[in-house]
């Protein structure tokens, strides 16, 4: 049974490179997912992982064993970069990297994970203006 | 000295009293800010991935101004600015051929030589003016206010940028002690506010919020004291809306650092802004009598 419920993107029609993910998604971040022990000191600290469907050490595993749904989890959307868990890797993996990586998987396809046309003036208004920079640098391709 | 400085988009809008409250004290400290001329946005998040140099090109643009204008450092206030200049600033000094991509790329800037450096104000505060020489200025120490400092992520995170330690940083601490308020410490001050979220997931962000600053009242905390703008604005308006969702809960007023400086200092408080707040910044002030004292 597979942790990730979600349906984001379609991924058997959404044209992935050829080969195993953990290759693009490497070639992407310039990490070694390998080195990964599984010691779960990203998932202690991370902030967002109650939230999450895969905790952050659970997103290398699946990456690695080449399970795809891996792109329709919660959780790359979730993480927020705050780079806590690249601070704390013993094995120095750079796992906010890893995050952006998948993000840009599916935002180099042209697909935006926010709608822009769904903000409401008020709040657009009201928010402090970095906060929106921020969200269409992480969220539209 | 001319301190030369990088405002970015939201110092301009909706964090003016950081800005106002800053220029205040550099003023009272004797030494010049000059804007720097034909600013853009930082971009705000760095980019994450290898082959993305495009989303360097924003804050390198910024640095060839400062440049330009004669001078080696730029000072910023805002956190995610700071953060996102000084890491294209580094990584154009660790990969030049990156820089001469770059370079080469923007056609009608100057090439950038890697001679700027990029402060953080707290930085400039801490090193450049000294927290013993602050302290000889305060005129209305924070006497009997209990303060939790809050530092997030950009301050600290990735270790290569951070103006301090990672882990148990002090920046804050110290501001603190120099005015002389009560330090109140937190395991939850260097965990993100929710950021961005604040956007899309208010109630993710208002969470966050009650989970920070809870464990801070818990332990006698009146009030938060941090440095960005999107913190200020998670913590407080977030923070606020948490009073809905969790009983017997009561959000304390967040304050910049620049605030409580520029208060302590006994500047005029019309240069704090403290308006611009959700959850009244001036009540906790006026209650612990750091207000009455008025500059001789």
């Amino acid at each position: 049974m597979s942790k990730v419920t979600e349906k984001f993107v379609d991924i058997n029609s959404m044209n992935l490179k050829k080969g195993e993910l953990v290759k693009e998604v490497e070639e992407l971040c310039g990490e070694n997912l390998f080195g990964c022990y599984q010691c779960g000191t990203c998932s202690a600290g991370c902030p967002f992982v109650d939230d999450m469907d895969l905790s952050p050490d659970e997103v290398i595993r699946y990456v690695i064993l080449d399970r795809k749904e891996v792109l329709n989890s919660k959780t790359i959307w979730l993480c927020a970069a705050c780079y806590t868990c690249a601070e704390r890797c013993p094995r120095n993996i750079n796992i906010t990297k890893i995050m952006e990586a998948l993000r840009q998987i599916i935002l180099r396809k042209n697909i935006d994970r926010t709608l822009l046309t769904k903000i409401a003036k008020e709040e657009k208004e009201t928010i402090p203006q970095l906060a929106f920079v921020c969200l269409f640098r992480k969220n539209v391709g | 000295m001319k301190l030369l400085y990088y405002p970015g988009c939201t110092l301009k809008t909706s964090a003016k009293n950081l800005e106002k409250s800053a220029f205040a004290i550099i003023e009272k400290l004797g030494h010049e800010v000059e804007e720097m001329e034909d600013w853009n946005c930082c971009g705000v998040a760095s980019s994450l991935t290898d082959d993305d140099l495009m989303h360097h090109l924003a804050p390198l643009r910024n640095l060839i101004h400062v440049q330009d204008q004669g001078e080696e450092k730029i000072v910023t206030l805002c956190d995610m600015c700071y953060n996102t200049l000084k890491q294209t600033n580094l990584r154009m000094k660790e990969k030049p051929d990156d820089l001469e991509t770059l370079n080469l790329f923007m056609d009608r800037e100057n090439d950038y030589k890697g001679t700027v450096k990029v402060l953080h104000f707290l930085e400039f505060l801490r090193d450049e003016i000294g927290f013993n020489a602050l302290k000889k200025m305060v005129k209305n120490p924070l006497k009997g206010m209990k303060i939790m400092p809050y530092y997030g992520c950009m301050l600290l995170r990735p270790r290569e940028v951070a103006i301090d330690d990672a882990e148990e940083p002090t920046i804050l601490k110290d501001v603190l002690k120099t005015l002389g308020a009560e330090v109140i410490d937190n395991p939850f001050k260097i965990e993100c506010c929710g950021s961005y979220h604040t956007i899309e997931e208010k109630k993710l962000v208002s969470d966050r919020a009650h989970r920070i600053s809870k464990f801070a009242v818990e332990r006698g905390s009146d009030a938060i004291v941090l440095s960005c703008p999107l913190c200020r604005f998670n913590l407080d308006v977030r923070g606020k809306e948490a009073e809905k969702l969790y009983n017997n809960y009561k959000q304390v007023p967040v304050y910049y650092y620049t605030q409580l400086i520029a208060v302590a200092l006994g500047l005029d408080p019309k240069n704090c802004g403290f308006d611009n707040h959700a959850v009244d910044p001036i009540l906790l002030l006026k209650k612990k009598g750091v207000f009455e004292k008025k500059e001789d």
